[in-house]
This record gives structure tokens, C-alpha cells and sequence, in this order.
């Protein structure tokens, strides 16, 4: 992965140029500038967190009440995490065939070739 | 206290009329914030403070009607009284104004009602045990976001802070009748019904305090104090927010959606 990559994960969109371009990652006094945080949600005890979408706040606590807020009023969750948008590096559309198209004649890596008993359920 | 007279079924409908106008007048005036606020985020999080409170309301209003025995359900009581038959505080009622006065009433009002719903989880009348069981649970968050938000107002930019201390000194005046313990309220606790709010205070003044504090604000040290709205006597604005509030009822008789 490229590590002076320019993109990030900018509101679950997975990977968009954020330079010259208002995506508000850095803190200043008018609330435009709230920084944009990415929200993962854990329905419940044993599963992953999986990410719902993200919002602006000034710091991570109050990240973590405006996600309580936005993402968990109808009783979604019992676990979340925030994460700077800005620290999350997102792979580039440019790759993408250098990173996904090599696995595509691969059936083999799919557990498609064994008879799976009956008893053995959500696989 | 005053000497405990005997309470009447009256008295426990008027008595839950004050705490169900308390929430409702609240939740209208933070209704007003929603595509009003600083950020989307914001609208949302007033607006889900306002439906707690909203429900607490519809909850309260409802067992005041049907304690009272007249036949009024928590609709006409909330959209078909006039002015002078509301029981809330003043301070519920104060106008928006800015962000940092809307946190300020917030703080001031939310660390009041958790002491107040602490208590009442205990009462000897099992309605307004159970509401309060529920409530207190949704006031503890309020409280914290006036806190957070309290916090970094105070201790932010200097417009902030300006802005934070403003609030305080606008909300002030009103804090003082939110302890006042009057007759029917004594004789409702003496029963085990209703909390004393004049025994509220120390805790209250030890939460606000703190924060302030740690938000470098002053605690305001207002030249008066209000107080009626216990008995229906409200400030200029209140009539204007009844007149928004109860516009559809009123011009829609069971209108429905």
C-alpha cells in the first residue's frame, strides 16, 4: 500500500481524494471545520464491530455521543467505536486491479469443493 | 416544611401536572432547535433530548388526567389549557436564545431533574415510581451532553467563553424557583409521594459547582430571582410558544397522522 497515499476513508465511501477539497479534517472555531469521524457499531456481545457510517464532532468524546446519538437510537447497539477519518487508510481505486483482480480465478480459495455435513449451519 | 395537611387525589394530579408540564414545555423549546443547531449532529442529539423528555411528558400528563377523574386525556391537557393553567418552572419555558443559553438551561434544568427522579423512583405511588425509574436513566445523558458541552464552551475560544458565561447569566435567575418546596408539595412528601426540592440543593450546588469550575466559568450571583410559575404565572414568551404548540390541535380538533 502506498504510504504517502492521499486518500481516506471519507464517509463510508470508501476511498476519495481529501486534498483541496472541504472535507473538514482539521479542527477550527466555526463548525464547519468539526472534524469527520468513522462509526463502528456492535449489535451485540460476540459479534464485530461493522461500520455505519460516519459524522462531524470537535473531539472524540463528543464523537462518541453524537455516534450514540445518530447510529444507536433505536436500540442498534451495545458497543461503539469512532476513528478520525483521517486515520484510516483506504486502498486506491487505481490498484484495484493490481489488488483484486489476481484473486478472481481463484475458485479454489472458496470453501466450494467439500460436502459440508448437515449439522454444520451459517457457513 | 410546613405542617403536613391530609393530600387528596387532587393533589397528586397536580403535582404530576407540574413535573408532565416541566417536560413538555422543555421538549418544545428544544424542538425549536432542530435544522436550527450548529451542526446536523446537534439537531439530533437536542431533538432525542427533547423526545425523552416529550415522553416523560405524555406519561405524566396522562396520569394527572386520569387521576384527576375529569375525563381530560394527556392531549387536551397539553394543547386545550390556556396560559394560566400551566404548572411548569419558568426557566423550561426561556427562549432559545443562543447555543451556550440553550446548554445553560440545559445543565442547570438536567442536574435538577436527576436529583428530583433519583428520588422519585422511591415514591410511595407506584405510577410515579415507574416514570421516574424510566426518566432517570434518560436525564443522566442530558445532563452529561449540557456537561460536555458546558466544558468546552467555557474552556474553549475566548467567544465561547464569553458566550458560555452569558448563558449562565441569562438562565440565572430562574434556578432559585426550581428549589422552592411549597405547601402541597411538603404534604405530598410527608406521604411519601412527591421529594422535598428544597432538599435538592446541596447536591445540585456540588454537581454545577464542579463543572463551572473545571469550565473556568463564574457562577452567576443574579440581582433577582424568578418565581410563579408553580402557580400559572409565566413570562412574556411562554404565550407565543403555547400559541406554536397548540396552533394544530386547536385549529384541527383530533386531527391525526
Amino acid at each position: 500500500m502506498n504510504p504517502g497515499s492521499d486518500l481516506q476513508a471519507e464517509g463510508g465511501h470508501g476511498a476519495v481524494p481529501t486534498r483541496d477539497v472541504p472535507t473538514g479534517t482539521e479542527a477550527g472555531s466555526s463548525p464547519r471545520d468539526w472534524p469527520l469521524w468513522e462509526v463502528f457499531v456492535r449489535a451485540k456481545r460476540g459479534l464485530s464491530h461493522l461500520h455505519v457510517g460516519s459524522l462531524h464532532a470537535p473531539d472524540a468524546a463528543m464523537a462518541l455521543r453524537n455516534a450514540r446519538d445518530v447510529y444507536t437510537r433505536r436500540s442498534e447497539g451495545v458497543s461503539i467505536w469512532v476513528v478520525p477519518a483521517t486515520a484510516v487508510v483506504a486502498s486506491s481505486p487505481d490498484e484495484k486491479d493490481a489488488f483484486f483482480d489476481p484473486a478472481a480465478d481463484k475458485a479454489y480459495r472458496h470453501p466450494t469443493f467439500y460436502d459440508i455435513p448437515d449439522e454444520v449451519q451459517h457457513l | 416544611m410546613s405542617a403536613a395537611s391530609p393530600t387528596t387525589e387532587s393533589d397528586v394530579a397536580t403535582y404530576a401536572l407540574r413535573l408532565g408540564d416541566d417536560a413538555l414545555i422543555l421538549a418544545q423549546r428544544l424542538g425549536e432547535w432542530i435544522a436550527a443547531a450548529p451542526q446536523l449532529e446537534e439537531d439530533v442529539a437536542l431533538g432525542n433530548i427533547g423526545l425523552d423528555l416529550l415522553g416523560q411528558a405524555r406519561l405524566l400528563l396522562a396520569y394527572a388526567g386520569e387521576v384527576e377523574g375529569a375525563g381530560r386525556s394527556e392531549d387536551d391537557l397539553a394543547f386545550l389549557r390556556d396560559e394560566r393553567d400551566f404548572r411548569n418552572l419558568q426557566i423550561v419555558e426561556r427562549p432559545n436564545e443562543d447555543f451556550a443559553v440553550t446548554i445553560a438551561r440545559q445543565l442547570v434544568f438536567s442536574t435538577y431533574q436527576l436529583g428530583l427522579y433519583a428520588r422519585l423512583q422511591h415514591s410511595t405511588d407506584a405510577t410515579i415510581a415507574g416514570i421516574a425509574a424510566k426518566a432517570v436513566k434518560e436525564v443522566d445523558y442530558h445532563r452529561d451532553h449540557a456537561t460536555q458541552w458546558t466544558l468546552r464552551l467555557g474552556d474553549g475560544t475566548d467567544e465561547s467563553h464569553r458566550r458560555m458565561q452569558s448563558g449562565l447569566e441569562r438562565i440565572w435567575p430562574y434556578v432559585a424557583e426550581m428549589f422552592v418546596t411549597d405547601d402541597l408539595e411538603a404534604a405530598l412528601a410527608a406521604d411519601g409521594v412527591a421529594a422535598e426540592v428544597a432538599g435538592l440543593r446541596a447536591s445540585w450546588d456540588g454537581y454545577v459547582d464542579a463543572v463551572l469550575a473545571e469550565a473556568t466559568l463564574e457562577r452567576p450571583a443574579p440581582s433577582w430571582t424568578a418565581e410563579g410559575g408553580r402557580r400559572g404565572v409565566h413570562t412574556e414568551c411562554f404565550g407565543y410558544l403555547l400559541a406554536e404548540m397548540q396552533h394544530l390541535h386547536r385549529s384541527h380538533p383530533g386531527a391525526t397522522w
